[in-house]
């Protein structure tokens, strides 16, 4: 059991080339904190600082008290579940679990009990002779678990574990992976790109991009409340609605105090419904129909903006006019062509700075 | 797709396989027809006269001390080939393996020896070993050993071998670092988070990995070690002294060509042609399976 904390931590390559640039993250004992961000935003790199794959250029990685900068991964008291699994091809699944043990002295009777337990928690039991490649994809990721808890280590480390499987597997694995983590109370740091499994697996939640991190904290906090235009588009599917200020339809429907300063409204698709109506201080668009999703449970409606939008995005940051998804419950659905009012109330309403990187409060 | 080609002409097919069939024929069955056809002849020391002499050669050749101690010979000196050749190129390619400056420079610098011809090889060391020309040979009679491979059977196997594993090396080399590249980083990153340090990792996860590389390498090591020497030996000792050097392929020349023995020599022959044919089958098999862990 141990914290884990990063302080200012910096990765910078040979080349030049700067991976992390300054994060700050603390993890408390027994927490599950997820990495979250596209690919290349050095959210694996980061992983890796923590196990002691990649050395750190910059700043200090604390594990339990105990800062680990210079500390080989066998001595952190760390276990890792990697991507495609890592599994040793000439090894039985029992030794593959059975070898961080052995490594580290321990008698067979012991290794023998943990490995079993571990099997029997996995249900890798039937199959504790078998070589890896005589395994489907799931039993595989089982047995990445499986080395990892036979350890008891202090610190979990999940590189997108999951991404290997189908995606029936994936979401029984991802319900898998909290149980085991909620009752072993191991604290766990586990990067994915997947915006779905970040927020349902995390306590703690770490949006990056470029190296840098945009957002921490608790994943409904963040939806609800998205530091920047990055975070708001990136966290929540389909995405949060951006749009540009600028255009007198929404400027003139922006009363307030922020709203001066507001370059970018953002609005989540489930946050408009259709209407003639405008809420006070909401703001209200009217569409024309492109397409239309049925998924069952609900509808999302892709639409235009109807008031032609002559201004092209001139500085950085600035969104051009584009399309708005509406999400609307499965038993509704308008006609393609058909012209429609959305409207969202003022609570529901984001506002960000011009460049995107800075929240302002309606 | 068809996948059967078409030819306007029926003799176009024949034509296009002709030149390849006809050196494989004449450079292979060809001579091989004669070699076995020959042990099966008795010549007299003049070449006037030839018997037909069904076994004789054979059943000779069987009961001569001499040649199963060049059977002896050449296992031994196969054995060590491999043996130091193999060891030597997998300590260079685990070094090389690793991400340093300049790896593409120095791994090319090691596969090159590879493009030595094995009599420019043995006269290579031999200039370097000869016990009166030879540069090192200086320094080990200054350091008060009695070097010469000359008089010395002993110390010329050793050369033997030696020259023979140095070019071998390159190839074997070839072979480990490919072998080494392909076995999965995270693996040994996984051993290195499991608590395996380097020495560990090599042996519990690398070395395993890395046998179907090495069984393929230890039979093509074999096959050199028994046929491809006879350049070495030929320029380096001529099979001697006595004859401590003197393989299997060395003695077919020497009883042939030298000893004028030619019956013999193509018995020999025959009997080295079944050993290369077993072990290229041995090969085949393991090398079509691959998989052995």
């Amino acid at each position: 059991m141990a914290n884990v904390t990063l302080r200012n931590v910096r990765k910078t390559y040979p080349g030049g080339f700067e991976a992390i640039k300054g994060v700050n993250v603390d993890v408390g004992d027994g927490q599950f904190c997820v990495l979250v961000g596209p690919s290349g935003c050095g959210k694996s790199t980061l992983l890796r600082m923590v196990a002691g794959l990649e050395t750190v250029t910059g700043g200090e990685i604390d594990i339990g008290g105990r800062v680990v900068n210079q500390v080989e991964p066998a001595d952190r008291d760390i276990a890792m579940v990697f991507q495609n699994y890592a599994l040793y091809p000439h090894m039985s699944v029992y030794n593959n679990m059975a070898y961080g043990l052995r490594n580290r002295g321990m008698a067979e009777a012991e290794i023998k009990t943990r490995v079993e337990e571990a099997a029997r928690v996995l249900e890798l039991s039937p199959m504790l002779e078998r070589k890896p490649r005589q395994l489907s994809g799931g039993q595989r990721q089982r047995v990445a678990m499986g080395r990892a808890i036979v350890r008891q280590p202090k610190v979990f480390l999940f590189d997108e574990p999951l991404s290997n499987l189908d995606a029936k597997l994936r979401i029984a694995m991802r319900v898998e992976i909290r149980k085991l983590q909620r009752r072993l109370n191991t604290t766990s740091i586990y990067v994915t790109h997947d915006q779905l499994e970040a927020m349902t697996l995390a306590d703690i939640l770490v949006v990056m991009n470029g190296g840098q991190v945009e957002q921490v904290g608790n994943p409904l906090a963040i939806y609800e409340k998205p530091a920047t235009t990055f975070v708001a588009s990136f966290i929540g599917a389909p995405p949060m609605n951006l749009m540009s200020t600028r255009p007198e339809e929404i400027r003139s429907q922006l009363a307030g105090s922020a709203a001066a300063d507001a370059g970018i409204l953002g609005i989540r698709p489930e946050d408009f419904v259709i209407t003639d109506q405008t809420p006070a201080g909401g703001v209200a668009l009217p569409l024309t129909v492109e397409a239309i999703e049925r998924v069952g449970a609900e509808t999302f409606v892709y639409g235009s903006r109807e008031q032609e939008e002559q201004h092209v995005a001139a500085t950085p940051g600035e969104l051009p006019p584009g399309e708005i998804i509406v999400r609307i419950p499965g038993t509704e659905a308008p006609a393609i062509g058909a012209r429609i009012r959305v409207a969202a109330v003022r609570q529901k309403l984001h506002l960000f700075s011009g460049d995107g990187r800075k929240r302002l409060e309606a | 797709m068809q996948k059967q080609a078409i030819f306007q002409s029926k003799l176009l097919p024949y034509a296009l396989v002709a030149p390849q069939l006809a050196i494989v024929l004449i450079f292979f069955y060809w001579p091989a027809l004669q070699a076995v056809i020959q042990s099966f002849l008795l010549q007299d020391a003049f070449g006037l006269s030839t018997s037909f002499v069904w076994f004789d050669n054979y059943v000779e050749l069987f009961r001569d001390p001499a040649y199963f101690e060049s059977i002896l010979r050449t296992f031994f000196f196969s054995f060590a080939i491999a043996v130091s050749s193999l060891s030597f190129a997998l300590l260079l390619a685990v070094m090389a393996d690793k991400p340093l400056r300049g790896s593409t420079l120095y791994r090319t610098l090691l596969i090159w020896p590879y493009a030595v011809a094995p009599p420019v090889v043995g006269v290579l060391w031999i200039f370097m070993l000869h016990p009166s020309l030879g540069v090192i040979s200086r320094y080990l009679r200054a350091a008060g050993i009695d070097w010469n491979p000359l008089l010395d059977g002993d110390q010329a196997a050793s050369l033997i071998i030696l020259a023979a594993a140095w070019k071998q090396i390159s190839y074997n080399f070839l072979f480990f670092l490919a072998g080494l590249q392909a076995i999965p980083k995270s693996v040994l990153e996984a051993a290195a988070i499991d608590g395996a340090r380097p020495m560990r990792r090599f042996w519990t996860v690398t070395f395993p990995l890395l046998s179907p590389t090495i069984f393929f390498l230890l039979v093509v090591n074999i096959v050199y070690a028994f046929f491809d020497t006879f350049g070495i030996i030929d320029t380096m000792t001529r099979g001697g002294p006595g004859k401590s050097t003197e393989t299997l392929v060395y003695k077919v020349y020497s009883d042939g060509l030298l000893g004028g023995n030619l019956g013999s020599s193509a018995a020999q022959s025959v009997v080295l042609m079944i050993m290369v044919i077993v072990l290229t089958g041995i090969q085949f098999r393991f090398v079509e399976r691959k998989v052995t862990y």
